[in-house]
């Protein structure tokens, strides 16, 4: 079979239920193109070896009952993987090898999926652009040069440029759904408490979550389908009745409400995201749903109040790296000396700039000004949405701000490289679901995504209406493999 | 407000991050444009608002208290940085 990695996960299910493919044709294509992918740095680390074995394996006796059946992936550096080193993108846990396997990675290969290795991404999921790693920038297939969105940066080069059929990443401030949109391709971050976080290594508890990345809406569903659990071992994880996602998907959404929030109007937006937000409102008029004009008042201090919590909550959880029960360690000449000398040259400059960014407002003095303010303002963005969700079924936005940045643009100014975040984080803060789907062309060429959010546990309906609004985009990447000798 | 470098070095102290001078003075910068972004919130009034501590509105699920996983010292140590096969060592801290 020719092109199986051109191939999308929907069409590789069915090739390898039907037996047109094996699961080893399958895994070694995609090797192989991982393998003369090198200069994307998508991966930070590879398990090829294994990948071909198990797949070999799964197809002496295979089980096509499975939803992913023999399907070889690779995934985000952030998921712990037994017995795979798992990094997050910090030189701190340069040498950590997991002993236990994340709740989501263990669903994946419960529906028997295959490992092909793990993901660049920011470091501690730390970043809008991929350049926090310690283990260096992933470029955009789409370009040379050109960031690829963060911090599942490595994620979104990975799908893009079909490394991987699909894959997952994390989502704290929008970095599931900013690289998705930089990319060209489909993300989605599940409502908070849909997808477990065991396993999951931490970086502001109370926003992360797991969700998928893929080539488009129908992938998407089913993997979310697969990792989407109850899981008693995150007490945060809900126990909600979930959807078929990718059976129940249609694209008839007449008759939808769908809210166009007048706040993300922001001041000095491109007139290019101006004018994609407007055709998307057309495609979903198109579709049969109704645009009903919304309020969202509060949007503008949704990034202030996420550079409170998402630090104070880092530095709560990274306190745990002190070079005494795994990963780096410096040497120091006493037991302080040690720490703090660990966590210096371990933690590269943005990870340290959030965990004192955080230790401030959480410190004695300043709580109530910074960290009490923010979670009262939290309250307030919350609020616009569960107002809004009294008139509408769900909200269309752009998914940034701008098409995806030269590497290096934007390095030395942390607050411009924040406002990326501008229309996501708001969701994060309110625990909401999100998709971002690609759906047109700057000047330039690169991409633009839109995002489609939903009331809290109501994922189908906002798949529903990205898969209505996929099949009027139409939308083509266009990507010319220009890595490849 | 302003972060000097006295307030760096508290910080510093408190989150157990060693900061040398030169890297003190581009800290201090960044973080001064970091909290006059988020100086902002200020002008909102929130004296009658509820602070938001959970997005989920569900009680915690209680669970039996069993243990389920024992055994766990070989996996517990196996990533530490320094080999000993019982104990985490950390550097001396008693004379």
């Amino acid at each position: 079979m020719s092109d199986i990695t051109k191939q999308s996960l929907s069409e590789l299910v069915e090739n390898i239920k039907s037996k047109k493919l094996s699961s080893s044709e399958a895994t070694k294509a995609f090797v192989e193109r991982s393998e003369k992918s090198k200069e994307l740095n998508a991966y930070i680390t590879e398990d090829y070896a294994n990948a071909l074995n198990k797949a070999k394996t799964f197809d002496e006796k295979p089980n096509l009952d499975l939803k992913l059946p023999g399907i070889p992936m690779a995934v985000k550096d952030l998921f712990c993987t037994k017995d795979l080193r798992t990094t997050a993108g910090s030189k701190i846990l340069n040498n950590f090898v997991p002993t236990y396997e994340s709740t989501v990675t263990q669903n994946i290969w419960n529906e028997g999926a295959i490992l092909m290795g793990k993901l660049n991404c920011d470091e501690f999921a730390m970043g809008s652009s991929n350049e926090t790693s310690f283990y260096g920038n992933v470029q955009n297939p789409i370009d040379k040069n050109l960031v690829p969105g963060g911090s599942s940066g490595g994620s979104s080069s990975a799908v893009a440029a079909q490394l991987t059929p699909i894959t997952i990443g994390t989502d704290t401030g929008g970095s599931i759904r900013q690289p998705a949109s930089f990319t060209g391709t489909v993300g989605l971050k599940p409502t908070y408490g849909s997808c477990s976080r065991y396993g999951v290594v931490a970086f502001a508890s109370s926003l992360d979550q797991a969700g998928p990345m893929a080539q488009n809406v129908k992938d998407c569903a089913l993997l979310q389908e697969v990792i989407s659990t109850y899981d008693e071992k995150d007490s945060t994880s809900i126990d909600f009745k979930r959807n078929e996602y990718s059976k129940e998907l249609t694209k008839d959404i007449k008759g939808k409400k769908i809210g166009i929030p007048k706040e993300y109007r922001v001041d000095g937006m491109p007139k290019e995201i101006e004018d994609l937000w407007k055709k998307g409102i057309e495609y979903a008029k198109d579709c049969g749903a109704e645009i009903i004009d919304i309020s969202l008042p509060h949007t503008n201090y949704a990034l202030p109040t996420y550079y409170i919590v998402a630090p104070a909550e880092a530095s709560s959880n990274l306190a745990r790296y002190d070079g005494v029960k795994y990963g780096f360690r410096a040497e120091g000449e006493n037991l302080i000396d040690m720490y703090e000398k660990t966590r210096s040259e371990g933690f590269g400059a943005e990870v340290q700039r959030r965990i004192m960014i955080g230790t401030y407002v959480l410190s004695s003095g300043y709580y109530d000004a910074y960290y009490l303010k923010a979670q009262k303002v939290r309250k307030l963005i919350k609020n616009d949405f569960d107002d809004a969700y009294k008139k509408v079924d769900a909200i269309l936005t752009p998914s940034t701000p701008s098409s995806a940045f030269k590497i290096g643009e934007k390095t030395n100014d942390p607050v411009s490289m924040y406002l990326n975040d501008i229309f996501t984080v708001p969701v994060n803060l309110a625990g909401l679901p999100g998709i971002s789907i690609p759906a047109g062309h700057d000047a330039k060429g690169y991409p633009l995504g839109l995002q489609i959010i939903g009331k809290a546990f109501d994922e189908q309906n906002i798949l529903n209406i990205a898969y209505a609004m996929e099949e009027k985009i139409n939308f083509k990447n266009n990507i010319n493999d220009w890595w490849i000798k | 407000m302003s972060i000097d470098l006295k307030t760096i070095k508290h910080i510093s102290k408190l989150s157990r991050i060693s900061v040398h001078e030169k890297k003190a003075e581009k800290l201090a910068g960044d973080l001064n444009s970091i909290f006059d972004f988020i100086e902002k919130l200020n002008e909102l009034k929130t004296d009658n608002v509820e602070p938001l501590t959970s997005v989920a509105e569900t009680t915690l699920k209680l669970r039996s208290d069993e243990v389920k996983s024992k055994n766990l010292r070989e996996q517990i140590i196996k990533n530490s940085p320094k080999e000993n096969e019982d104990y985490f060592v950390v550097p001396k801290v008693i004379e």
